[in-house]
């Protein structure tokens, strides 16, 4: 996985609550067998006048012009800031892929939905919760300055706002470590397979039925 | 010390080892698998050179983008089919318990598969790419949807990395309404603590009107939990559970299912049992539910009328209403039961099991959809569920109505298959999500119980499944 450090970003408002997983990336891209390549089609249905398909040229299809992502002032934004329960819905992990292929590394919201939440961390994407008071203040701040950048810095745990105040986000120490280091959380677990191995063997005596095999 | 809940006697059982931040390593008894979330897992399996830990904990179909039509002609669509036959060779190459390929003729949906063979059980950790996975917790099974990182994770260690949730109790006490399903139950839910209400929790169902719903009602309630925000739902497993996995093909068989059977009996939270967070529900003013707009909380009673934004002091909220009723094609005040439909869907695995088609079919016998309606999808669940139907001739009743009968799958719940809606039609739907453009781009969705789609379909319109049509 891509590590994650610190990021100085433009900052891009996505005014509404409960973005579900769908608006974010339709099921017609959930065809692909391919991790990459979903970024063109990252909110396709409020992107595009048209009806996307997999495998468009997107550079040829209609915009709508007044969508956010269209907003000529947000082009490049690595910050998408969001309202409550961003990525709500579908498990797809297609979601946080679009968003990453796109070039967003940082969502902050009041809060996310739990699977998108986590499934963020599996690809170097950085949420952040913050208060709803504050979120507030950040989609006023961004309205009102054009060009509207955030520093965030994961090891210190703190946003940097443009007039130089700290603000600080919480994160679970294991996922930090993980994405500092772009670890890759697979590796990492199977240096304990001896205590999956003797977990395992304790199940499967306590309970033998759990252990079925081909009927 | 207070006593546990089931939620924690399930999650402690599993744990393989605590990190020092309360970050665990929890072991996975069973691991669903569809076309659309795995490939990329496979793949990256493949890249590193491992195996899967234990293949016997996988169960496998294909559902989201089977056609329910014209099965001799294959799958159209060559995205589709590419994906469809990366699952058959990815089960060929590293393994599974149970396969049923397309055609299988005990193919189905994934959710549904799984418990009617028996392989979710009680006691159990059940994961799956796929956020309805919260359907199994109806067992008493510790059941959530997790990303294709995930499922790569728990293809390669038997484990999955994750964190104590929060415990919440909904409590629905008192005897439910003459045609109030599992489904209104659910949607009431939702309308009361919102989709983000649930957020951080496990949810356990609880109370009277819940021992009192079928094993199918309780999956169908377990499903939505996470339109409710939660990953997993929970019923205590109690004689409904046993009674219904007694035989099944792999449920536990001769001494080892008595040993089970005593085990399970174990699994309930304790009286005194502390959660986080409590809500409760009197069943008896539950009514039938028809949501109204593009989030599964805009939910209200059939009898209600559509809200007025004008009505609303918060304005985000005001916007959300006013965003939500212009997608749904509906003015402030209409009556819900005024609203015309273009289409009917019946299926999903939220309600495409017999009981639900059984309730369907109740509705419809002896009447023919209404003229206005283009078409009307009855979609089994699986194969059984289909020969079941069959056998008790629901699909005539069905067919003689007009609707159409068709070959299992997820079909029109996601529409990632050739059935969908087209921009600007409206569906009745019991399925799970009325998100813009989940049906079909453009399509607008109004979730509600298959006897009340049923109705729909008859009357044109939603009527209230309480009064005679």
């Amino acid at each position: 996985m891509k590590a994650f450090k610190q990021i100085n970003g433009l900052v891009c408002p996505l005014d509404r609550a409960n973005v579900d997983t769908d608006a974010i990336i339709p099921k017609q891209f959930l065809k692909s067998i391919k991790r990459t390549g979903f970024g063109p089609y990252l909110f396709d249905e409020w992107r595009y006048a048209d009806h996307g398909e997999p495998g468009m040229d997107c550079t040829r299809r209609p915009l709508r012009k007044e969508f956010i992502l269209n907003l000529p002032r947000y082009k490049g934004a690595q910050i998408l800031l969001a309202r409550d329960n961003f990525g709500c819905g579908s498990s797809r992990e297609h979601a946080p892929w679009a968003i990453e292929d796109y070039g967003f590394q940082v969502i902050i919201a009041p809060s996310f939905a739990d699977i998108f939440f986590n499934n963020c961390y599996k690809n170097g994407i950085l949420p952040i919760v913050l208060p709803a008071a504050t979120v507030d203040k950040l989609f006023a701040d961004c309205a009102a300055n054009e060009g509207y950048r955030l520093s965030v810095d994961l090891e210190s745990q703190k946003i940097i706002l443009p007039s130089g105040e700290p603000l600080g986000f919480d994160i679970q120490p294991h996922r930090k470590h993980c994405l500092l280091n772009g670890l890759d959380e697979i590796g990492l677990t199977l240096q304990h397979a001896d205590e999956i191995k003797a977990f395992e063997s304790k199940h499967k005596a306590a309970q033998p039925w759990l252990f079925a095999q081909q009927a | 010390m207070a006593g546990k809940t089931l939620y924690d006697k399930l999650w402690e059982s599993h744990v393989v080892r605590e990190e020092s931040d309360g970050t665990c390593l929890l072991y996975i008894d069973r691991h669903l698998i569809h076309e659309v979330t795995s490939a990329q897992a496979f793949e990256g399996m493949r890249l590193a050179g491992r195996k899967a830990w234990r293949a016997a904990s996988i169960v496998a179909n294909p559902d989201h983008n089977t056609p329910t039509d014209h099965w001799d002609e294959g799958i159209k669509d060559p995205i589709s089919r590419l994906q469809v036959e990366t699952l058959d060779a990815n089960i060929r190459d590293f393994g599974a318990l149970v396969y049923f390929p397309f055609k299988h003729a005990n193919q189905g949906i994934i959710h549904v598969i799984g418990p009617e063979n028996g392989t979710t059980l009680p006691g159990t950790t059940v994961v799956c790419g796929d956020s309805h996975t919260s359907t199994h917790g109806a067992f008493g099974a510790l059941a959530h949807g997790i990303g294709t990182s995930e499922v790569e994770h728990v293809l390669a260690t038997q484990t999955l990395v994750a964190k104590r949730s929060q415990r919440m109790l909904v409590k629905v006490e008192g005897q439910l309404g003459k045609e109030i399903t599992a489904k209104d139950v659910a949607l009431a839910i939702i309308g009361k603590i919102g989709t983000a209400g649930g957020n951080g929790y496990a949810i356990e169902f609880g109370g009277s009107a819940i021992r009192g719903l079928s094993i199918e009602g309780r999956m169908t309630l377990c499903n939505m939990t996470i339109e409710a925000g939660a990953r997993a739902g929970l019923v205590a497993p109690d004689e409904k559970t046993i009674e219904y996995l007694k035989g099944r093909k792999y449920a536990p068989k001769g001494a080892d299912w008595d040993k089970a059977v005593a085990c399970w009996a174990t699994l309930k939270s304790d009286p005194d049992a502390k959660f986080d967070a409590v809500v409760e529900l009197d069943a008896a003013r539950i009514e039938p539910q028809v949501t109204w707009g593009t989030s599964p909380e805009q939910v209200l009673p059939v009898g209600a009328r559509v809200p007025n934004p004008a009505n609303e002091p918060d304005s985000q909220k005001r916007t959300g209403i006013e965003r939500a009723l212009q997608y749904m094609g509906l003015a402030a005040d209409t009556p819900i039961s005024e609203i015309k439909v273009d289409k009917v869907f019946i299926g999903s695995c939220t309600n495409s099991r017999i009981e639900d088609l059984r309730a369907a079919a109740k509705v419809v016998k002896g009447r023919k959809k209404a003229a206005g309606v283009k078409l009307v999808l009855v979609v089994p669940g699986s194969g059984i569920v289909k020969r079941q139907a069959e056998d008790e001739g629901l699909d005539k009743v069905f067919l003689d109505a007009g609707f159409e009968w068709r070959e299992p799958g997820c079909s029109m719940c996601l529409a990632m298959n050739a059935d969908r809606l087209e921009p600007g039609e409206r569906c009745a739907s019991t399925s799970n999500r009325n998100f813009e453009g989940r049906q079909g781009a453009g399509g607008r969705t109004h979730l509600v119980s298959p006897a009340m789609a049923a109705a729909a379909a008859i009357a044109g319109h939603f009527v209230d499944i309480r009064k005679p049509l």
